[in-house]
């Protein structure tokens, strides 16, 4: 039977020995993303998933278990090739740092073309259509410096996803970002995900932006607490958290304790909607 | 990609790369000018010995190869001429005396210079003639001398020269003018060995022979390749001497070692500064780029383009900075007078050129290793 999955992750673990301290910082975690589907990994900090993101990065290799993405596990690549492998087939947005200050964002998105050996008129069109896409048409000779927090992460997105790759990851890419800048970025980042049908996955601590994804893994101490699917729950968790995301409080969120109901505008997401 | 990376840098950074290249250009406008004195002041100190059309240079034994404490009678002229495999010797007198050039002039500084003429030791002439006469009162001089004194063949210069306790003008005529003839950091002025014995500065003013007593004798061998041998040779001859080739002569001459080790020091000084300089510079700037190129690693970036891309950047902005450095010092060159004594060869230009090129990579080797050793994960800090 072919396998349906594009990422699987069979016992992960990450142990961390310091000193004969021995912490299992990924403990055990078994996961499935299919095509298209997006996933949210929430949890407090320290819970480990950061560490699990990085794994899937092939920045970290795993202690024990397997990592799987598109058929090729990553424990038995070797630097090299685990190197060429993130540039080929993975697409990263970081919480901060995410672009290369003395390239504009029209070169910061073909950078990943670049890396990937195509340059040319072509790439050149398609990283303009998908910083159009993203809203940013008027700023594609814009430095790093000259662009807002939120149009700096769209950039970083276009990059992410410029390349084609399998899996996008996204590590706490609402971070610097207002409520309203955040709502735009995920929103936009989840309609990429599915219409490429590629796996996402996004850590994320603000449990709010969970209503953009498919699928919620909470982690606790490195390993994982609930996985939530069914669309009403999950809407039930974005609209009733708090900022951060409490071990074990999935099933049992209080009364709604929103500072701010969270309102998606129509015009922040115009460009992604009338350019399909 | 690492060209790329690396040039996008530096256009998109022009104002801070060219204040970069401008203190490389300072550097390497220290050290060529360094380099250029370390050869005009050798040059002003041998000129004269270094371009001599001679294989050997006989001294008084003892006297350490120095040309001022050395002297010889004129009959070892004779005898070492008569030594076999000897092709021709002539017998060099120097001393020091002044051109006039008038009551409310300051007299010009030369090297005074008795030969044979016909024999090694006078250089030819680039206009007129040589000296052909033992008693012709006729000079040849340095072009130097013809620029500062603005005389020319068939002038007259007068020479002063201390004889017992009285200043003593004499008037010669120019009949021949040299090039790049200084010794002892004066120009020289050429006469026969009878003239100079005559008219150079001396304690009795009516002593003098038209074989004087000289301080070296420039020899020229039938094979100059067999001169180790015939030096031992001439030794043996001759009593009361010894012989040496030029490098070693002038290399002997006072105050030329203390004189290139000092600037030697410098250079090698000024050398190590730009090395820390240019080092110190990428190291701050691959500090300032730590999350950066954590980042570059962190999306597929090879560290063979993240090294690569640093590299092309130091080598960039040192070829820049050199290149800047060496024309502003070409320029100034054509400019100064030449009394400075700054003088540039090609081989010495050459090898300051390579070394400050190399000077850039080896100080930027400290940054590219930590660019390598960049950690994406700690660097982006997840």
């Amino acid at each position: 039977m072919e396998n349906k999955y594009i990422l699987e992750t069979k016992n992960a673990t990450k142990i961390y020995d310091s000193s004969g301290m021995v912490v299992r910082a990924v403990d055990d975690v078994s996961l499935h993303i299919k095509a298209g589907e997006f996933v949210g990994l929430v949890g407090p900090s320290g819970s480990g998933k950061t560490t699990m993101l990085a794994m899937l990065a092939t920045l970290l290799r795993e202690s024990e278990g397997n990592l799987i993405i598109d058929g090729q596990d990553l424990g038995e690549m070797s630097d090299k090739e685990r190197t060429k492998f993130r540039r080929e087939r993975i697409g990263f947005t970081f919480q901060s740092n995410n672009l290369v200050p003395y390239l504009t964002a029209l070169e910061n998105v073909e950078l990943m073309l670049r890396l990937n050996k195509k340059s040319g008129k072509k790439s050149r069109e398609l990283a303009k259509a998908l910083l159009t896409r993203l809203g940013l048409e008027d700023r594609l000779n814009s430095l790093p410096s000259q662009l807002s927090g939120g149009q700096q992460q769209r950039v970083a997105i276009a990059r992410s996803l410029i390349h084609d790759p399998s899996v996008v990851l996204a590590d706490e890419p609402t971070a610097s970002l207002d409520t309203e800048r955040a709502n735009q970025v995920v929103g936009i980042f989840a309609d990429l995900i599915h219409e490429g049908n590629r796996a996402g996955i996004m850590v994320t601590h603000d449990l709010r932006m969970c209503k953009y994804v498919d699928k919620v893994v909470q982690m606790v101490d490195g390993k994982i607490a609930h996985i939530i699917t069914d669309r009403a729950e999950i809407n039930a968790l974005a609209n009733h958290s708090e900022f951060d995301a409490k071990p074990a409080a999935v099933a049992t969120y209080p009364e709604p304790i929103l500072l701010k109901k969270p309102t998606l505008r129509q015009s922040d997401l115009s460009p992604v909607i009338t350019g399909d | 990609m690492s060209a790329y990376l690396s040039l996008k840098e530096i256009w998109r950074n022009k104002g801070r790369f060219f204040l970069f290249s401008l203190v490389i250009a300072l550097i390497a406008i220290l050290v060529l000018f360094t380099a250029g004195l370390g050869e005009g002041l050798a040059s002003a100190n041998k000129e004269y010995l270094e371009k001599l059309d001679a294989n050997l240079l006989v001294f008084q034994e003892g006297t350490g190869y120095s040309t001022i404490e050395s002297r010889l009678d004129y009959t070892k002229v004779k005898r070492i001429s008569r030594v076999d495999g000897i092709a021709d010797a002539g017998p060099i007198g120097f001393s020091n005396a002044e051109i006039y050039l008038g009551d409310d002039v300051a007299a010009l500084d030369i090297s005074f210079v008795g030969i044979e003429p016909g024999k090694p030791g006078l250089p030819a002439p680039i206009i007129g003639e040589t000296i052909r006469s033992r008693q012709s009162k006729v000079v040849m001089i340095d072009e130097r001398i013809a620029d500062a004194a603005n005389v020319s063949v068939g002038d007259y210069i007068t020479i002063k020269s201390t004889q017992s306790t009285d200043d003593k003008y004499f008037d010669l005529r120019v009949v021949g003018i040299t090039s790049g003839q200084q010794y002892f950091f004066q120009p020289s002025v050429f006469v026969s060995l009878p003239v100079w014995d005559k008219y150079r500065p001396k304690a009795d003013p009516n002593i003098s022979s038209s074989r004087p007593v000289t301080n070296i004798i420039a020899v020229q061998l039938e094979n100059p390749a067999d001169a180790e041998a015939m030096s031992t040779r001439i030794e043996a001859a001759v009593a009361d001497i010894e012989t040496t080739d030029i490098k070693t002569a002038y290399e002997s001459s006072p105050g030329y070692s203390a004189q290139q080790s000092t600037l030697n020091t410098i250079k090698g000084f000024t050398f190590l500064i730009g090395a820390l300089v240019i080092g110190g510079f990428f190291q701050i700037q691959t500090l300032q780029k730590v999350p950066q190129i954590g980042m570059l690693k962190a999306i597929g970036t090879p560290n063979k383009t993240v090294a690569s891309a640093a590299i092309m950047q130091i080598i960039f902005v040192t070829v820049f900075g050199v290149a800047f450095g060496g024309a502003v010092v070409l320029g100034l060159a054509l400019g100064l007078p030449s009394s400075v004594p700054i003088f540039f060869t090609g081989t010495s230009i050459g090898i300051t050129v390579i070394s400050l090129l190399l000077i850039g990579p080896l100080g930027g080797m400290v940054s590219i290793r930590l660019a390598l050793k960049v950690e994406p994960l700690r660097a982006l800090g997840m």
